[in-house]
């Protein structure tokens, strides 16, 4: 849990950071032709709470946890320590598994949350510090439009791209290859199978929550 | 007749065994392969084996790399599955067995890895102590002597537990390993090329120690190698296995069955071959002109 939840802290809070004043810069010019400059804070929060939070706070952590946890159970399979578990008595989808899944499935809400947190504030600090946007219409516009139901639909994504990055990696950790070869291997699919995984999980659970929030709200 | 309980269901108490347990007088073979087959993809490895370790005894798995013995190992310890045949341990067959059921099972073997197969993570003394708190509900006091007495048995000192398998020599790891496979004192050790990357003195140390073992308790022994002088001074019986591709349709892998000393008498030219470390007309196979 530390190592997947406290180190992958710095990573996820550059990257929100970055997301969100990259937002801004990008969004600004399109919203002022539009004399609409001063929404831009609703944009920013809801895009960064629905998609990009928890999107990339994932994708990074696919790179930075998934392909360790790969490459760790890849070196486990190939000098014969996952057999020496079973040996001794151990199953080793109780041991090397289920506490990586649970770290995964646990720690990425939390983690997205801090991306999230972390990428508004970023948002924020361009729009009103750099391009003089009014702070009150920043934070009056985002909480008029954001509702806790975006909150939902970013945290349930990523609990579903936890499970993702967890079970792509540990999938292809026991699956690894012989040799060096095999254990880079296993890190580099398990990075590409997750995030091919996180977007495809993404559009379906996009479309699906949307439908739930019509049915629930009308 | 044995009076103990050599059933596998004496496991479940959750405590540590007492040393029992193999009469060598005990018809029941510890092992048995009925007509066991095993390959990998396209690629066959065991073709049709049968074989039986006795109760008591140190049986030897000989032959070219590649032929298929550390699989047969596993595959005695179920670690892996046959694609065709049966594996009997003590009179009941595993096949088809769950693997919870198969797991309990195991702890009545003991498998010294290749490698040694340390987990990295832990220490020396968590290694050997895995098997305690994994399968017994012995208090810590109790594990730690166990720990130390093991590693005493071994010839290593208290002062190597908290070190990592990183910081091990491989003759420290492969006696770590036998350590933590002897912790939970098993009736049959398998031992994977004890030997193999060691200097003459420390494989000569891990003979020893394969022997002490022995002397200590009456553990049924079974020892892949490649190296003679470990057959000669450990082995009861030896197997040599050829590898499938050299051999023609319905020719026996097992080229070889009797003692060391019959195998160096052997009249078959393969046998004298691997026996004496001559590569003979095998050298061909390099295309030196």
């Amino acid at each position: 849990m530390y190592r997947i939840g406290v180190l992958s802290v710095p990573v996820v809070m550059v990257t929100g950071a970055f997301i969100g004043m990259v937002l801004a810069v990008q969004s600004y010019s399109q919203f002022r032709q539009m004399h609409m400059e001063n929404r831009m804070g609703a944009m920013i929060v809801l895009s960064l709470l629905t998609e990009l939070g928890p999107v990339l706070a994932a994708v990074m952590l696919a790179g930075r946890v998934g392909s360790s946890m790969a490459a760790e159970l890849g070196t486990m399979r190939v000098t014969e320590q996952i057999e020496a578990l079973r040996a001794l008595g151990a199953d080793p989808l109780h041991h090397l598994v289920l506490p990586r899944f649970l770290a995964c499935v646990l720690l990425i809400p939390l983690l997205t949350t801090i991306a999230d947190s972390v990428g508004i504030l970023g948002g924020w600090f361009f729009s009103v510090l750099v391009l003089g946007m009014d702070t009150f219409d920043f934070w009056h516009y985002a909480l008029q439009m954001v509702v806790a139901y975006d909150v939902f639909i970013g945290l349930t994504k990523s609990v579903f791209f936890g499970a993702v990055i967890a079970l792509m990696a540990c999938h292809r950790g026991f699956h690894c290859g012989a040799g060096a070869e095999g254990v880079g291997r296993a890190a580099t699919e398990s990075f590409v199978a997750s995030f091919i995984g996180i977007l495809v999980i993404d559009f379906f659970l996009g479309v699906f929550l949307n439908d739930l929030y019509y049915f629930i709200y009308t | 007749m044995p009076t103990h309980d050599r059933s596998p269901t004496h496991w479940n108490q959750r405590t540590l065994p007492s040393a029992t347990s193999l009469d060598p007088t005990d018809s029941v073979p510890v092992i048995e392969f009925r007509n066991v087959s095993k390959g990998f993809s396209t690629q066959p490895v065991l073709r049709d084996l049968d074989v039986i370790v006795h109760p008591g005894e140190t049986l030897a798995i000989i032959g070219e790399s590649g032929c298929g013995k550390s699989v047969m190992m596993k595959l005695m310890m179920s670690l892996l599955t046959p694609d065709v045949g049966d594996i009997h341990w003590f009179g009941n067959s595993i096949v088809g067995k769950s693997e919870r059921k198969l797991r309990q099972d195991r702890l009545r073997f003991g498998y010294l890895f290749q490698g040694a197969a340390l987990f990295d993570s832990l220490t020396v003394a968590e290694n050997v102590a895995f098997g305690l708190r994994q399968n017994t509900d012995l208090d810590e006091d109790r594990i730690r002597q166990l720990v130390l007495e093991r590693l005493r048995e071994v010839g290593l000192s208290d002062n190597i537990c908290r070190k990592k398998p990183a910081e091990l020599s491989g003759g420290m790891k492969k006696r770590v390993g036998l350590a933590r496979a002897m912790a939970l004192t098993p009736d049959v050790m398998f031992y994977d090329e004890p030997t193999t990357g060691l200097d003459p003195i420390m494989s000569d140390v891990i003979n020893e120690l394969i022997l002490r073992t022995r002397a200590r308790r009456p553990v049924t022994s079974v020892v892949v190698t490649h190296d003679m002088h470990t057959v000669r001074k450990v082995a009861d019986r030896v197997v040599i296995l050829y590898p499938l591709s050299q051999l023609a349709e319905g020719e026996s892998q097992i080229i070889f069955e009797g003692t060391a000393e019959e195998a160096f008498a052997s009249d078959d030219s393969r046998v004298l071959q691997f026996v004496r470390g001559e590569a003979g007309e095998r050298i061909n196979e390099l295309a030196i002109a």
